[in-house]
């Protein structure tokens, strides 16, 4: 397998709602050298399916590992509950006989074999252990030394610890190093890890909105200009139900969501455009503003 | 002032009172044979779960710890009839944090699915299973997104191949589940 090239798994929030994640992440991705192959088919990574019925979700998951298996390729996931769920799967098919056998039994019937040839990244796993950081850097043209922001890595993307294996679930740092890359300073503040609220939306309105709006408070009381996101779900909450939180609470926040390979393709020297920064439904361009005064 | 806090007492204790005739002994061995609930027997109720849980600081009634007491406990009714189940947001902030390695994110996991098996499934879920049946999406992605795509000169969507979805729903067993809801 060539180091640099991926089987993309865009999951289903993206095209549903959230293109600039893809768009800004093709862009850095390609100034990077990293290779994108579609996907040939797709389903549901079958997170959403945990809930009702584990089996179903096991082979949803499995499908797409079998899928990236035939075409000799690696996952990588820009969302992370897609990277957590099959990335989970894939791991216990490989070290359970057992549930491999069971889920093969289904696969079965769709003429399909799980192997265990492949494994499964995140976007920040390719980017911190894949690219490196030093590649990375040598891409920075226009560092973004004025700005200042904050982080959101997300549950699934480390957690659970054992399962992942990847960085410090309690107090990660990955993102933070991808973010100083930029040269944009990553403000510490309370809670970084607490959980976006997004999967209980469809039951309950209210606590998932408590919850992000705890997050902004704290992001708003270290001074950050910005909050950065690795996955289209947190993004949503953050981003697209600003607005919705603010008028519930009676606040103001008016603090600006980048998916990090937004913030990467800035410092690279896309303009906002290239990297669809106008699809943010809150407005950046107060960032942006101070961020293309300093070039 | 004393008086009231007794009749509080009182009422918490009636609420939390149970009934022998309530009590599924079996139940917790039931649960402990799924995925990822193996260790349910080994609470001890520490309460780091639901000391560490973003939900339970928000809802009033979200408590993981009291669910696994209730599991081993045996009250298969009163957990399987409670909408209180479906606000574990899988964080898996309890997974990792638990000294007993209880796996109490898989335990609501089992919960959750007993109970659609039993004929009770959330409107949301329906919604999404069905549209990962007519589209393989999660989400109905329109017609207009699609054109979007093209015109910021995005590839065009993997298509789904809606037959082996079908098939898995069917050999899993939960179209027959998903009918029953319908019917």
């Amino acid at each position: 397998m060539s180091e640099l090239r991926y089987l993309l798994f865009l999951g289903c929030v993206i095209p549903y709602r959230i293109s600039s994640y893809e768009i800004s992440a093709r862009k850095v991705l390609d100034k990077l050298g990293v290779e994108l192959v579609e996907m040939p088919e797709f389903n549901c990574c079958g997170f959403p399916m945990d809930p009702v019925k584990h089996d179903l979700m096991l082979t949803l998951a499995a499908r797409n590992l079998c899928l990236a298996e035939q075409q000799n390729l690696n996952i990588m996931a820009l969302c992370n509950g897609c990277f957590g769920i099959l990335n989970h799967v894939n791991k216990e098919l490989k070290e359970d006989k057992k549930l491999k056998e069971k889920v093969n039994g289904y696969l079965k019937e769709i003429g399909m074999e799980f192997k265990g040839t492949i494994t499964v990244k995140h976007l920040i796993h390719v980017l911190a252990q894949d690219v490196g950081f030093e590649k990375i850097k040598e891409t920075v043209q226009k560092p973004l030394n004025q700005l200042r922001v904050a982080q959101h890595t997300g549950c699934h993307v480390v957690r659970p610890g054992k399962i992942v294996g990847f960085d410090d679930p309690e107090n990660p740092s990955t993102l933070k190093k991808l973010i100083a890359v930029t040269g944009a300073e990553c403000l510490d503040y309370m809670d970084e890890m607490e959980c976006c609220g997004n999967p209980i939306s469809g039951i309950n309105s209210e606590i998932p909105l408590q919850l992000a709006r705890e997050k902004l408070d704290h992001v708003r009381a270290v001074g950050a200009q910005a909050l950065i996101t690795v996955c289209p779900f947190c993004h949503m909450m953050y981003d697209l139900n600003q607005s919705r939180i603010e008028r519930t609470f009676n606040e103001k926040f008016r603090i600006p969501v980048l998916h990090y390979p937004q913030l990467l393709g800035l410092a690279m020297g896309f303009s906002p455009d290239e990297l669809a920064l106008k699809q943010l439904r809150v407005d950046a361009s107060k960032i942006l503003t101070e961020v293309i005064a300093q070039r | 002032m004393s008086k009231n806090k007794e009749t509080k007492g009182k009422e918490t204790e009636k609420e939390m009172m149970v009934k022998l005739s309530d009590i599924d002994p079996k139940f917790k061995y039931e649960i402990s044979k799924l995925p990822g609930a193996e260790n349910v027997l080994l609470c001890f109720q520490c309460g780091t779960c639901t000391a560490d849980c973003p939900i339970a600081r928000f809802s009033d009634f979200y408590r993981p710890r009291k669910l696994i007491r209730m599991v081993q406990l045996g009250l298969k009714n009163k957990l399987l009839s409670n909408d209180v189940i479906w606000l574990c947001s899988t964080c898996f902030t309890c997974i990792d944090h638990c000294p007993q390695d209880v796996g109490i994110a898989s335990i609501v996991r089992a919960l959750r699915n007993l109970t659609v098996e039993g004929g009770t499934m959330p409107v949301v879920y329906k919604e999404l299973a069905s549209n990962i049946l007519k589209t393989g999406y999660t989400y109905i992605i329109s017609g207009l997104r699609l054109k979007k795509r093209e015109d910021q000169g995005l590839p065009p969507l993997p298509k789904a191949n809606l037959e082996s979805v079908a098939k898995l729903f069917d050999v899993t067993g939960f179209s027959k589940t998903l009918e029953k809801e319908r019917t």
